[in-house]
């Protein structure tokens, strides 16, 4: 049995969220002999629980409680109340994820310099660099199990890759592989290797691919150092007369509110939430919100520019079949501003299954158009284009002005305006992928529109300023010490690739930083 | 309730056959709509068994799939029967619908309408209705999330307790 801390243990160090960010940071402390308590909104479900069906796996895991949206972006009208596609559940959204598994590259932690000034985005220079991530990095990779590191073999290609080959070889496209995947290539960890069975974004049924849920919170959790707290919901953050922050207001599984005291508070409820806590946490002293004296936090909200491309063949491809994501090119990621935008983007493979494929491929589309393409459903190959998108000061997280959740807490309303750079990126990114898959015959290609958000940016971004951003270099907040963000909100910029790397090697060294300022007694 | 009756129990094909006059698609009978030809017949409860089979036939003309039978549009239709009947305001948004469906296509309604293109431009002039929005939004999953339609797309949905596909042609495409 895990261990439970006592609700007035002012010692523990709080998390919010058991993600990608919340449940390394919880294991890593956990490890270091630090208490911690996880406060997750989710319930827990094991791997074995999971379901290999799309609409049974969403209801299951997803995040469904209400949000509204607004925007020119796509999402705000063919989803106007699931502005993300994200996990509430143990382990969060390293349960749905793909596995994708790449460290950024060194000029994007130094956009603004790199890219210039950009018209009405927000752009800024990370205040650390790759230099001084990449021992972090390869902690992560390593406790991640990532193909093509430390030895380890990246994965055997499925169909809807060896399309993707076949048209990036005669492209002429130089970087194509089956990826950096954090799913076990050959058994290791106690997990089995991938059984290529082809449900990934519906949680690992074989405990193949990396989640908190069956990696970090367990480890943890055998330390006695973890408690995990399902059906938690957190709802404000309170603080004392000097500012610092002393404990957790939730509501537990009977909706009953409850407060657990924290020596140390780091919020890692994804991008959309951790905002919304800060928000909701206002008080006499913040009137604005915690940690929000620079206005900055729910600000610059990123989702990188996204979208996919599936083609027809005339022959079938069985694309469902093996890992969702299985497989790269790399070769548009450079920064290469003759292409007419700044930044970079990625190719990846990806696959629908049927039911996701008919929501997806064209929201709100009918008729033979849209029919006759899902007829050839089995002759289908397809990609996911994600690249660099602009922070904009006004593409924000904001409290809803009377919506209210169950709790009474006002729900997340998400503004998303496509920036002309991301536009621009994305029409590239659609005219190469229409142009591979007609290299290797397609009869039809359909470029297909962004899905609702499963990377979630920057609302909370770090600054090397205190007036710029919401967290100095170690995810700590400028205004309140013992006030921590340790999830994708803190990123500066969104980079070409994939977000969780990063996120959980800012983990791992957040975790260091904790642990030796607790020592040094300074929080 | 709605109950989809498929061969026996229920009505047996014969008597399905006795109750539909020969070459009809869909024959309404009492609270039934009936299908003559493949022997199943879908009862409706709040609905007028018209309305439900002009919604099968609207349903067929918004997502069309010549190799999908009726049968699977009347199992993704019948849920606004079940609706229906908890939702009086429901019900009528749905019979107003319909109704205004049959006014904009002329004497023989909606159903009369021989071609999928005729039927498709008076889809088009609803298309911005709540109605067909409702109808639109509610197929697009309960018609593709039928696990007995994926065999004829050729998707294979589960695959765990088969052990997933290492061994079942992840990779055994041969065309390229
Ligand atoms: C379908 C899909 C595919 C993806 N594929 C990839 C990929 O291949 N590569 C990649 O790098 N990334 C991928 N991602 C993104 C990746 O999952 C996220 O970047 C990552 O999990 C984010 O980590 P996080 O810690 O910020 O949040 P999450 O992992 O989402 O965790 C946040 C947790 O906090 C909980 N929470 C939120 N608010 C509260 C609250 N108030 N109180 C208590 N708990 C709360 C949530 O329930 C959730 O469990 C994918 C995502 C999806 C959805
Ligand atoms: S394809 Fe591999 S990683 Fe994906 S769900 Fe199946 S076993 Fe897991």
């Amino acid at each position: 049995m895990a261990t439970a801390f006592d609700l007035n243990n002012d010692g523990v160090v709080v998390i919010i969220g058991s993600g990608a960010g919340g449940g390394t940071l919880g294991n890593e402390l956990a490890q270091k002999g630090v208490d911690v308590v996880i406060l997750e909104a989710g319930a827990r479900h094991e791997y074995e629980d999971f379901i290999n069906d799309e609409w049974d796996s969403f209801t299951q895991l997803a995040w469904k409680d209400k949000r509204t949206t607004s925007g020119d972006w796509r999402v705000a009208k063919d989803f106007p109340n699931l502005p993300a596609w994200i996990v509430k559940s143990v382990g969060g959204s390293t349960t749905h994820w793909a596995g994708a598994s790449l460290r950024f590259q060194e000029h994007e932690f130094k956009a603004l310099s790199t890219y210039g000034k950009v018209e009405s985005a927000t752009l800024l220079d990370w205040p650390i660099t790759l230099a001084e991530m990449e021992p972090y990095y390869a902690k992560a990779e390593a406790k991640m199990g990532v193909t093509g590191t430390n030895d380890w073999p990246r994965l055997p290609g499925n169909n809807n890759f060896k399309v993707l080959k076949a048209g990036a070889d005669k492209l002429g496209y130089k970087e194509c592989h089956t990826g950096n995947m954090a799913i076990n290539s050959v058994e290791r960890d106690d997990r089995l290797s991938c059984q290529q069975t082809g449900f990934c974004f519906q949680g690992c049924k074989w405990g193949a691919k990396w989640s908190t849920l069956y990696t970090e919170i367990p480890k943890g959790e055998a330390t006695g150092h973890l408690e995990v707290r399902p059906n938690a919901m957190a709802i404000k953050i309170n603080h004392d007369a000097s500012g610092k922050v002393t404990g957790v207001v939730y509501a537990d599984k009977d909706g009953k509110l409850q407060e657990q005291k924290a020596r140390i508070v780091a919020v890692a409820g994804n991008s959309i939430e951790s905002p919304r806590l800060l928000l909701n946490s206002s008080s006499g002293k913040f009137p604005d919100g915690l940690a929000n004296s620079s206005g900055q936090v729910g600000k610059n909200y990123m989702r990188h520019t996204t979208g996919s491309v599936y083609a027809i063949f005339d022959k079938p491809v069985h694309m469902y079949r093996g890992t969702t994501m299985a497989g790269i090119i790399r070769d548009e990621a450079r920064h290469d501003p003759s292409r007419g935008f700044v930044g970079g983007y990625e190719f990846e493979t990806l696959s629908l299954g049927l039911p996701f494929m008919a929501a997806f491929l064209d929201p709100g589309a009918w008729g033979r158009s849209f029919t006759t393409a899902l007829d050839h459903y089995d002759h289908m190959a397809g990609l996911w284009i994600v690249g660099e998108d602009m922070p904009r000061a006004e593409n924000r997280v904001t409290l809803h002005a009377d919506m209210k959740d169950e709790h009474g807490m006002p729900i997340a309303e998400v503004h998303f305006d496509d920036h002309p750079n991301d536009t621009a990126m994305r029409n590239h990114a659609y005219k190469q992928a229409s142009a591979l898959y007609a290299a290797v015959g397609a009869t039809r290609t359909f470029p297909t529109p962004p899905y609702p958000s499963t990377h979630n940016l920057g609302t909370n971004r770090m600054s090397e300023k205190a007036a710029d951003g919401v967290v100095n270099k170690h995810g700590q907040s400028h205004d309140i010490k013992n006030l921590f963000v340790s999830d994708g909100s803190q990123f500066t910029t969104g980079a070409a690739e994939n977000p969780t790397l990063t996120i959980v090697s800012l983990a791992i060294r957040q975790a260091d930083y904790i642990a030796a300022q607790m020592s040094a007694k300074t929080i | 309730m709605v109950t989809i009756y498929d061969g026996k129990p229920g009505l047996s094909r014969r008597e399905l056959l006795k109750r539909g006059g020969i070459g009809a698609l869909l024959v309404i009978s009492g609270s039934a709509v009936i299908s003559p030809e493949h022997a199943w017949g879908l009862e409706t409860s709040a609905l007028k068994p018209e309305t439900m089979a002009t919604l099968i036939q609207m349903a067929r003309d918004i997502y069309p799939h010549d190799q999908v039978p009726d049968k699977y549009y009347a199992i993704a239709v019948k849920g606004h029967d079940e609706q229906a009947g908890k939702d009086s305001a429901y019900k009528t948004m749905i019979e107003d619908g319909i109704a205004e469906l049959d006014k904009k296509s002329g004497d023989g309604g909606y159903r009369g309408l021989g071609w999928e293109e005729q039927r498709v431009a008076v889809l088009k002039q609803i298309e911005a209705t709540p109605f067909f929005q409702a109808i639109r939004g509610g197929l697009v999953v309960s018609l593709y999330n039928q696990k007995e339609v994926w065999p004829i797309f050729g998707y294979e949905g589960e695959s765990f307790s088969k052990g997933g596909y290492i061994a079942r042609g992840f990779n055994d495409i041969e065309w390229l």
